[in-house]
């Protein structure tokens, strides 16, 4: 089903005075034009947090869309300028708090590679397993919430329920349910316990009968597919142009993951996996590509912990670190897209400047393109099939 | 409808006792549905479980408990909203759900009012909500309340059409608007000369049950049709602005209409309070008892169906709901039609 | 690098990989001698260009470097940071960084530095950073959108945060700070305002763990050796 404009649309020409004033002005704004005003946040069920999105309508349809962020601005980037190496780690748990485990990979792997420490393979094995059961959590809620913004409730709570058992894993071997803040420069802090392997086991069979569930329920509705198909649809070039990574560009069919195509931190070349993509690039091969990465997680976590090698978890690492100077870039794919940090170290115990690329930035910003011609009802689905975390892009 | 007790009541007292027991029976009616289906059915698909505490048992009285709670809160209403008409809106939807139940037989002799042109009146004055839904958005003052308030117009009148429609094919088969006149002649009639389970409507209407259904689903602003109340979007749509007991009004609305419809649908389809072995003639004392106790449970039957699609399904986008309506429900309704007349004078 | 001598630092960066060196000599074709410097860090390229060649970069990066991927556009600011803490107080909560002024892989002519990274979506571990130097009287460049729209957000986080200007740029305004902030947080001279507010405590009073008792004691000696 294709949604042609009414009328010509104007070019998306973003005065400046005018978007000034709306950013700060009250609900009901109008301008001259007769065409509404509508603010769907900060406080909204469908903005994933406080997002705040001013779009103009005309009558159902939307002319343009101005997204406005920062309500989650916790000024990450200058308060790594004042932290050491390890209350970073805590810090960084914050950014993608889904999928906290995962943050930490890149900024540790980038601190082990200025100190020219290598990580144990024991330790780089569990912290692959850690990844993926994060991405197994993140992409559960993501199935069953899409369902939700939709107007199906059900899978919702599968999506939840299901996310339980994962969780309890997560925390039965880090501690924390949701910041685990279990990297360590050298390794990761502890070792498995006693019957982790086993419950793991269970629990991704578990999430493969999950998925078939939500096959079942939602991609096999005629109405969830009418809802999606054809709806925000992004042209892989415009997309990687924006930066739109992650499994949004796959579901346009580039076949990019830097699980495999990036530098190797983590050993994903030692599994059997498969990357996913679907040609459409709209809502519903979004949602369908996340199907099949879950599938794929649970898959590469049962691997991983058949062939889990034995050894030391952590690295013989000074008890001050001090990282020597130099910059290096890590990035790595995380459950929202590219997750990166570029840190620049001048040999002391905290670093000089530490950029952070994450994900949600680069996905969110192409909203406005994105968001032009659809009825309101798209809007939802489409900032639901995006899948961002606020705290990914307010950082 | 007081002649069984041989007692001699005026019609002023009459009307009052009718008139309290259906006040009595909408909230009643909204209460065991909301509770059987809203909290529990739809938990334990959730795989959950739903309210186990309030009242001890499976928690039963939470509904009431909230009843309660909705009742002794604060009366808030936007600044820049119409007063009146605020205060109107919410009475005017759970008026059109009373003037239902007053048609609705629950036994031989136990109706409100048996108006000849029952099917019909039913129909009429439950499309008044829609009156009631515009003035509540309207007088809200607040955009999220008109976009819903517009879309629930649109569609309340949309599917109106197919609702109407599809019961034009029963009308047809039992040559009587009168609803007990209808629920006799299912419980009176002859399937291929087999009498013993009477005749339900539903075996030769079956494409008008199921467009009643889809309707009446529509109707009630249900999932799959719930874009007016769309909660990840408008958060809760032309209800947004009402708290208190105004919310409660529309609660009971939503509820209690969906009561009535399961009600019509059960006497226009499934037999009504009629059950096929037993004439009621033989012990009408028992059947003023029994009657109104198979309809009840045939409205849980209705009713199981009604809340069964409305977890399963997501929501239909407003165009998408709007072309289900014109392009595909009433043309099959309109064949629905055709076929019935053709077939009921061919045999 | 082997894992029995695992505290051994690297003195120099290892040197470019084959891709980055591939993208280095496209790009050298392409922007000729607007490169000042180029340099690697760990496997990947970086190369700091002239401000003349900042938007040719970005089209020869697309073009004959084949980066179709935009990852990010930030900046450095490489004053010193502000002192925290002594060196050899023992407080190690508090980062300790030098005093002088030094730069990175590729150095800088003053103090700001706008840096992007670009990647490719069709091969594998292509990607390149590019560094420009800004002036710090009048720090001004051209924008990036007409070549990568994804530019238009990165660019206005750089200019709210480090107050560099974008000519061409459709509408540079407040990202994520609100519209009448004034300032530029990430400059070093901002101060951190939690830190102004109320002093970082320092290392504080704790209950040793079970396992940090023995490393407590390991340290006193490493102290009392010294």
């Amino acid at each position: 089903m294709t949604t042609t404009p009414p009328r010509e649309l104007p070019e998306f020409d973003v005065d400046s005075t005018i978007y000034k004033h709306l950013a700060d002005s009250q609900m009901n704004v109008e301008l001259d034009t007769g065409d509404m005003i509508l603010n769907i946040g900060p406080q909204h069920p469908a903005t994933h947090g406080t997002l705040r999105l001013v779009v103009r309508l005309d009558g159902e349809r939307v002319i343009a869309a101005d997204p406005i962020i920062g309500y989650m601005h916790r000024g990450y980037e200058k308060l790594t300028e004042f932290r050491t190496y390890p209350q970073i780690t805590t810090l960084i748990n914050r950014i993608d708090w889904l999928s906290s485990f995962a943050n930490e990979v890149p900024f540790i792997a980038g601190a082990e590679l200025l100190m020219g420490i290598e990580a144990p393979p024991r330790a780089l094995w569990i912290r692959t397993a850690l990844t993926e059961l994060s991405r197994i959590a993140t992409f559960l809620l993501f199935l069953g919430e899409m369902g939700l913004q939709v107007g199906a409730i059900t899978p919702a709570f599968y999506g939840f329920r299901d996310r339980e058992y994962v969780l309890n894993l997560i925390e039965a071997s880090t501690g924390g349910r949701f910041h685990p803040n279990f990297n360590r420069i050298g390794g990761i802090k502890d070792d498995l316990p006693w019957g982790w392997i086993a419950d793991t086991r269970e629990c991704m069979a578990k999430v493969l009968e999950s998925c078939d569930t939500f096959e079942d329920l939602v991609v096999g509705n005629p109405i969830f597919e009418q809802r999606t198909r054809s709806i925000g649809i992004i042209p892989a070039e415009l997309g990687a142009g924006y930066g739109v990574s992650g499994s949004n560009l796959r579901a346009s069919g580039v076949d990019w993951d830097l699980r495999r195509d990036g530098n190797p931190h983590l050993p994903y070349d030692q599994l059997d996996w498969k990357v996913w993509t679907h040609p459409d690039g709209d809502s519903f091969a979004r949602y369908w590509v996340r199907l099949q990465e879950t599938r794929e997680s649970a898959r590469m976590v049962l691997q991983l912990i058949d062939g889990l090698p034995s050894g030391p978890i952590m690295a013989k690492v000074p008890r001050i670190i001090k990282v020597p100077a130099g910059e290096v870039w890590v990035n790595t794919e995380n459950p929202l897209g590219e997750m990166g940090y570029y840190i620049v170290s001048k040999g002391a115990t905290g670093p000089f400047r530490v950029k952070i690329r994450s994900a949600s930035f680069s996905n969110v910003s192409i909203l406005p393109w994105l968001l032009r011609g659809v009825y309101v009802p798209d809007v939802i689905t489409i900032l639901a099939s995006l899948y961002f975390i606020l705290g990914d892009i307010d950082r | 409808m007081f002649n069984v007790l041989a007692l001699d009541i005026g019609w002023v007292t009459t009307l009052g006792i009718k008139t309290l027991i259906v006040l009595a029976l909408v909230p009643l009616g909204a209460l065991i549905l909301g509770y059987t289906f809203l909290l529990k059915m739809m938990s334990h698909m959730q795989s959950r479980l739903g309210p186990m505490d309030p009242g001890g048992f499976h928690g039963w009285y939470q509904l009431v408990g909230d009843g309660i709670k909705f009742l002794q809160k604060e009366d808030i209403m936007p600044e820049q909203a119409d007063r009146r008409v605020f205060a109107l809106a919410p009475a005017v939807v759970v008026l059109s759900t009373f003037l239902v139940f007053v048609v609705i037989p629950a036994g031989p002799r136990i109706v409100v009012a048996d108006l000849d042109v029952g099917v019909f009146y039913a129909l009429a004055v439950s499309s008044l909500s829609v009156i009631g839904v515009l003035m509540a958005g309207w007088a809200s003052a607040n955009k999220y309340a008109v976009l819903g308030a517009l879309r629930a117009a649109a569609q309340l009148i949309a599917y109106e059409l197919p609702l109407v429609l599809a019961v034009v094919g029963v009308v047809i088969q039992t040559e009587t608007m009168n609803l007990q006149g209808i629920v006799a002649f299912q419980h009176g009639g002859e399937i291929f000369g087999f009498g013993g389970l009477g005749f339900p409507l539903i075996v030769t209407q079956f494409v008008g049950f199921a467009l009643f259904m889809v309707a009446a689903q529509a109707e009630l602003t249900q999932p799959p049709f719930d874009m007016p109340v769309a909660e990840s979007e408008l958060v809760a749509g032309y209800m947004v602005e009402y708290t208190g007991f105004r919310f409660l009004f529309f609660f009971i609305g939503e509820f209690g209409t969906a009561f009535a419809f399961a009600g019509l649908a059960a006497t226009l389809f499934l037999g009504g309070w009629a059950v096929p072995f037993v004439d009621p003639a033989d012990n009408r004392l028992l059947w003023d008892i029994v009657g109104p106790l198979v309809l009840f449970g045939k409205v849980m039957f209705v009713a199981f169906l009604m809340f069964w699609a409305r977890f399963t399904y997501p929501r239909l986008r407003e165009d998408q709901l709007q072309a289900l309506a014109w392009k595909w429900l009433i043309p099959i309704a309109l064949i629905n039609i055709l076929a019935t007349g053709v077939l009921k004078v061919a045999f | 690098m082997s894992p029995d001598a695992p505290d051994v630092v690297e003195e120099q960066p290892p040197a470019l990989t084959e891709q980055a060196e591939e993208i280095l000599s496209r790009l050298r074709t392409a922007l000729g001698d607007g490169i000042v410097d180029d340099g690697g860090a760990y496997g990947g390229l970086i190369l700091r260009v002239r401000r003349d060649a900042w938007l040719p970069a970005a089209e020869a990066g697309k073009g004959a470097g084949e980066c179709d991927y935009l990852s990010f556009i930030s900046a450095i600011d490489w004053m010193p940071a502000p002192a925290l803490a002594d060196e050899g107080s023992g407080d190690t909560s508090n980062p300790v960084q030098p005093r002088e002024t030094t730069y990175g892989v590729t150095g800088s002519e003053g103090r700001f530095q706008v840096f992007a990274h670009l990647e490719s979506t069709q091969r594998q571990r292509w990607g390149v950073t590019l560094k420009v130097d800004v002036d710090e009287n009048d720090p001004r460049l051209p924008s990036w959108v007409g070549v990568y729209p994804g530019a238009d957000w990165h660019e206005r986080e750089t200019w709210e945060m480090y107050g560099v200007v974008f000519d061409g740029h459709p509408s540079l305004r407040h990202l994520y700070l609100p519209h009448e902030f004034e300032g530029n947080p990430l400059r070093k001279d901002y101060p951190l305002l939690a830190r102004e507010v109320k002093p970082w405590p320092g290392l504080v009073d704790v209950e040793p763990m079970l396992g940090d008792a023995a490393d407590a004691a390991a340290d006193a000696d490493e102290a009392s050796a010294e």
